[in-house]
C-alpha cells in the first residue's frame, strides 16, 4: 500500500519543526500543509479538535497530535535511523528531559525568555552533564532528546542576535554550547530551519507587542 | 523478579500521581519498598533523587531514579516486558492516542481540578467545575472510541490511560462530596462512572486507592493548613 504522510504545520512553529526532523531524518515522504495561525483550516479543527493546534501528523487518514507523541509514534512507525534509546533507563532519561523543557522555559512569554532561561541554569548545569563524552544527546546520531531540545538552539541563535548579547554562558556551559553548534549545524537539521531573516521580523514584532501590551495595562 | 530491596518507590499514599506507578508495579507483580514522604516536608533522598522537580513519585530501580508518574509507568512496562500484561497498547497509533490523552489530562485536565480548590468566590467555583465537567465530557467520548465496548480503556485489563485518569477517582468522588456536585455522573458520563467502579475495584488499584472518607479527612487536613491543591 502507497503510504500517506502529512504534515500540517505553520512555517515557523518549533513543535512541528520536531516532526520535520524526525521524518527527515529517518528519510519518510511526506506532504506539508502550511497553516495560517490566524485562520486555520477546517481539516486541522476536524484532525486536532481538542487543541486545534500543529502539528498533527496524518498517517494514511489517521491523525496523531502533540510533538513529543508523533515523535514516538514516527520513532516506533519507522524504524530506521532510530530515536529513542533502546535500554529503558535511558529511555526514560530521554522522556523526563523532553517533558521537563516544553513546560519550563518555552512557555514564558517572548521577552521573559532571557530570564527564563538565566533561572533555569541550575537545570541546565544538569543538562550539561547528559552530555559528557557525547557528541548529541543521543550519542553519535541526532535523537529524540536533541529532537525536543532543538528549539533551544534556534531561540538562543535568535536572541542573541535580536539582544547582540550571549544568552547561555558559554564558560560555564561549554558541553551545551558545542551541542547548540553541533545540531544547527547538522544537515538535516540546517536546511529545515525556517527562513532566518523572516523569525528575526517575527521575533521583534513580538516583543514589540509585549512591550505596548505590557505598558497600557 | 527484582531482588528484595532492588525496587523502592518513594511517595504519598493521597497522591494520584504516586498512584500511578504503585498501580503499574502491581500490575506486574513486582515487589517493591514503599518509602512515605512526610506532609509539608521533603526527606534528603528525595532531593537527592530528583533535584530538578523534587517531587513524587520516584522510582529506584538499583539506586538509579527515574522520576515523572508516567515515564515511570512506561519505564516498569519496558523493564518487567514477561510479567503481567502489557501496560501500554501494543499498536503504535493505539499507543499515540493513549499517550495524546495522558497528557491531555496532565496538561488541561488536572489543573482544572486543582482549579476548583483555589477558585474564590461561588461564580468562580462554579465556573471551575464546569470546566473539569467539559474535560471529563471529552473524556467520555474518547472512552467510548478507545474501549470499543470492553472493559477498560486498556480493553480487557487496565492500561496506561486508565492509571493515567483512573488514580484521580478518590479525588474526584472528594470533590463531589465538598462541593455538592456531581462529577462522575452517570447521566452525563456513564461509560465514566461505570469504568471508575471497575477501576477501583481491580486488584492491581484496590490496596492503593485509598478510601474517600480517609482522602475527604487529608483533604481538610491541607486545605485548612495550605489552601493548595493535593501534592504532586
Amino acid at each position: 500500500m502507497v503510504e500517506e504522510v502529512k504534515l500540517f504545520r505553520t512555517w515557523s512553529s518549533p513543535y512541528a519543526l520536531r516532526v520535520v526532523w524526525a521524518l527527515q531524518l529517518k528519510g519518510i515522504q511526506y506532504e506539508t500543509v502550511l497553516e495560517d495561525v490566524s485562520e486555520k483550516s477546517d481539516l486541522l479543527h476536524r484532525y486536532n479538535p481538542v487543541y486545534k493546534k500543529v502539528p498533527v501528523l496524518l498517517h494514511n487518514g489517521r491523525p496523531i497530535s502533540e510533538s513529543l507523541v508523533i515523535l514516538e509514534y514516527v520513532d516506533e512507525t519507522w524504524k530506521q535511523h532510530p530515536l529513542l534509546p533502546q535500554d529503558p533507563y535511558a529511555r526514560a532519561t530521554a522522556r523526563f528531559w523532553a517533558k521537563f523543557v516544553v513546560r519550563d522555559c518555552y512557555t514564558h512569554e517572548e521577552e521573559e525568555q532571557e530570564a527564563a532561561l538565566a533561572e533555569a541554569s541550575e537545570h541546565l548545569q544538569k543538562l550539561e552533564e547528559e552530555l559528557r563524552g557525547k557528541k548529541f544527546f543521543g550519542g553519535d546520531n541526532i535523537g529524540y532528546l536533541d529532537i525536543a531540545l532543538g528549539w533551544l538552539a534556534n531561540l538562543i541563535r535568535v536572541s542573541e542576535e535580536i539582544c547582540s548579547h550571549k544568552v547561555v554562558n558559554y564558560e560555564r556551559f561549554p558541553l551545551l554550547c558545542a551541542w547548540l553548534k553541533e545540531f544547527s549545524d547538522a544537515p538535516v537539521i540546517k536546511d529545515c530551519w525556517p527562513p532566518h531573516d523572516k523569525l528575526i521580523t517575527k521575533f521583534i514584532a513580538l516583543r514589540q507587542l509585549h512591550h505596548a501590551r505590557s505598558s497600557s495595562t | 523478579m527484582a531482588k528484595v530491596g532492588e525496587v523502592k518507590l518513594i511517595g504519598a499514599w493521597p497522591s494520584p500521581f504516586v498512584m500511578r506507578p504503585r498501580i503499574a508495579l502491581n500490575l506486574k507483580g513486582v515487589e517493591y519498598e514503599f518509602l512515605e514522604e512526610k506532609f509539608g516536608g521533603k526527606s534528603d533522598l528525595l532531593l537527592r533523587s530528583n533535584p530538578v522537580h523534587k517531587k513524587i513519585p520516584v522510582l529506584l530501580h538499583a539506586d538509579r531514579p527515574i522520576c515523572e508518574s508516567l515515564v515511570i509507568v512506561q519505564y516498569i512496562d519496558k523493564s518487567w516486558p514477561s510479567s503481567g500484561p502489557s501496560i501500554l497498547p501494543s499498536d503504535p497509533y493505539d499507543r499515540a492516542i493513549a499517550r495524546f490523552w495522558a497528557a491531555y489530562i496532565d496538561e488541561k485536565w488536572f489543573p482544572s481540578m486543582s482549579g476548583i480548590a483555589r477558585a474564590q468566590g461561588e461564580e468562580a467555583k462554579k465556573a471551575a467545575i464546569d470546566q473539569v465537567a467539559e474535560g471529563l465530557s471529552l473524556l467520555e467520548d474518547a472512552f467510548g472510541k478507545i474501549s470499543k465496548g470492553k472493559p477498560f480503556f486498556g480493553g480487557d485489563a487496565i492500561g496506561f490511560l486508565d492509571i493515567a485518569l483512573g488514580c484521580f477517582i478518590g479525588w474526584l468522588r472528594v470533590t463531589e462530596r465538598t462541593q455538592g456536585v456531581k462529577l462522575l455522573d452517570e447521566a452525563k458520563v456513564p461509560g465514566l462512572a461505570k469504568w471508575a467502579g471497575r477501576f477501583c475495584a481491580d486488584g492491581a488499584v484496590k490496596g492503593v486507592m485509598p478510601e474517600t472518607e480517609k482522602l475527604a479527612e487529608f483533604a481538610k487536613l491541607i486545605m485548612g493548613k495550605f489552601k493548595a491543591p493535593p501534592p504532586q
